[in-house]
């Protein structure tokens, strides 16, 4: 058990001291670039996995949190001029507050399933034709952030700055998620995923553990929104509420495996390195996004688990020992 | 301990549970048996606050409980199993007990040792790395009984523990029950293994089309002349008593 652990913290401090390493050995921009997405991509799909990856609340509208703390943050920047260092926070809370709100709507009615992720898809398009149409958000223009590099604008010259800004992201994510693996409230989460009416029988108030993953879910994707307008100086309705970016959140997690750790970080790796290798030698348009998704389909066929399946070795349901 | 008083819920036109009076005690096993469709179960989720009574309460020590949450009558003391058993698949036993056991303690070096030790109370000590989708009908039944156990409750409410299970299981079973209830934890079951219910019970009621239609000690109803009539048809109690005198 102590070996085990032992080599746990080696594997974490190894890990940590190579991703920072990485803007230094790796001097090409492109590649820091594409490695930022990739941690991007990680962080939204752990803010999709506590939610449905845990809790198994499938979400088909992740993107609210992260389209509503881009607005926040930016809004707060470009009418107030409240830097972004401050307005992150504003857009975490705004992202937790409406996770709360549609939280409260869809669980108070017991909406669960396929229902759930129907509402949430619902709430997005709302969310998206809201900001299209209302003047605070510049509505179908977008908000265009002005470039002025600084910790407190949360932008940066040189792209390791960004780098280094998702890579604390995703650490914060995987420390929640290991928290959630340990704790009570985690028990209760995947007690709800696996059977909800079992987890109610035995104490766990399911209305109350789902509004704090929702709110925890909300607020990282909150987070990731200020993120990303500090990166890409503009945001508009189609790009902060894109069902594209649902899906992508719901992706990289089932691909690299639901309610664990690390499976969003892995699947986030995969489908990158696939979708840019398929890029790169494929010239005929479109066909990329083919070969993409046969591989896509292969690893959720032959993968029910995620990719984390194979590494991660479950003790098989014994029939014959399993004698009571 | 526990009273239900004029409980009644109807699913359409259909009386599935009227106006039902059942009251159990501290420190005894109480059981309810019925044929099938006689509303056990529908008591036993009115009880529990998985269906909202249409009239009646239901009263636990004192307090108030009709129609609140599961989870709030969880915390009163009152826990139900399962008669269709309702593991968390993916989970390993213990894990599964752990989620009980959750309920008293937030700690989870002290959640993981209640949950051994109700492991152990019941009979599945052995098995608690195993992942629950791979576990026996007997294994399921067990783990129902450990995992509500693990909340630490005063009243059980177990729903055909029994169901599915063969003789040497049952037996093992009603010994686990026996000593959980010597434990001071009170018993409520609903059961359909005639012989598990005189062995066990101290008191049983009698529901049929969702009226009590009996109640009194298990020896005083399998004489009953109205219970035989629910089970095996009416005017049977006529004959039975008629071919044993013949055959006798």
């Amino acid at each position: 058990m102590n070996a085990l652990q032992n080599k746990t913290t080696l594997l974490v401090v190894a890990g940590l001291v190579a991703s920072a390493l990485v803007p230094v050995v790796i001097v090409n921009k492109f590649y820091i670039d594409i490695l930022t997405l990739i941690l991007f991509s990680a962080f939204l799909g752990q803010s999709w996995n506590i939610l449905g990856g845990y809790a198994g609340q499938f979400s088909f509208g992740g993107v609210i949190f992260f389209g509503t703390g881009a607005y926040a943050s930016s809004i707060l920047l470009t009418t107030f001029g409240i830097p972004p260092l401050i307005g992150i926070f504003a857009a975490i809370a705004a992202g937790a507050l409406t996770g709360a709100f549609i939280g409260f709507i869809s669980f108070r009615y017991g909406l669960r399933g396929s229902y759930f992720a129907l509402i949430t898809l619902a709430f997005s398009e709302v969310f998206r034709t809201i900001a299209n149409s209302v003047e605070f958000t510049g509505g179908g223009v977008g908000i265009f952030i002005k470039h002025a590099p600084g910790l407190a604008n949360l932008q940066f010259i040189h792209p390791a700055g960004y780098y280094y800004m998702a890579l604390g992201m995703v650490i914060i994510s995987l420390a929640i998620a290991w928290w959630l693996e340990r704790s009570r409230f985690g028990a209760q989460l995947i007690a709800i995923r696996e059977n909800e009416d079992a987890a109610e029988a035995l104490g766990v108030d399911a209305f109350k553990c789902k509004m704090y993953a929702i709110m925890i879910t909300g607020a990282m994707g909150g987070a990731a929104g200020t993120f990303y307008a500090q990166k890409y100086l503009y945001i508009d309705p189609p790009i902060s509420y894109s069902i594209g970016t649902s899906v992508e959140m719901l992706l990289v997690t089932i691909v690299g495996g639901m309610g664990t750790i690390f499976g969003p970080l892995i699947g986030a790796f995969v489908l990158h390195i696939v979708n840019e290798v398929a890029r790169h030698f494929i010239d005929t348009p479109g066909l990329s996004l083919i070969v993409y998704g046969v591989i896509l389909i292969a690893i959720i066929g032959y993968l029910p688990n995620g990719l984390i399946g194979l590494f991660k070795r479950r003790k098989k349901p014994d029939k014959e020992t399993s004698d009571a | 301990m526990l009273e239900v008083s004029g409980l009644s819920k109807s699913f359409g036109g259909l009386a599935a549970v009227n106006q039902v009076n059942i009251s159990v005690d501290e420190g005894r096993i109480i059981s309810l048996i019925g044929p099938n469709g006689a509303g056990k179960t529908t008591l036993f989720a009115m009880v529990a606050g998985f269906l909202k009574p249409d009239a009646g309460t239901v009263t636990f020590e004192g307090h108030d409980i009709t129609g609140q949450k599961p989870h709030r009558i969880c915390a009163h003391g009152v826990v139900r199993t399962f008669q269709v058993t309702q593991p968390f698949a993916t989970l390993s036993t213990l894990e599964n007990i752990m989620v009980g056991a959750y309920h008293r303690t937030a700690n989870r070096h002290l959640a993981e040792e209640q949950a051994r030790a109700v492991a152990d109370q019941v009979g599945m000590g052995a098995l608690l790395e195993q992942a629950a989708e791979g576990l026996t009908v007997a294994g399921r039944k067990r783990l129902e009984l450990a995992r509500a156990l693990a909340t630490g409750p005063k009243l059980l409410l177990l729903d055909e523990v029994m169901a599915g299970l063969n003789p040497a299981e049952i037996d093992d079973i009603v010994r686990v029950i026996k000593g959980i209830r010597d434990s001071g934890v009170t018993i409520f079951l609903i059961e359909h293994v005639m012989k598990a219910v005189v062995n066990l019970s101290d008191f049983t009621y009698v529901l049929n089309d969702g009226v009590l239609i009996a109640e009194g000690t298990p020896s005083e109803i399998a004489a009953d002349a109205n219970v035989i009539e629910a089970y095996l048809g009416h005017g049977a109690a006529e004959r039975m008593s008629g071919d044993g005198a013949a055959h006798a």
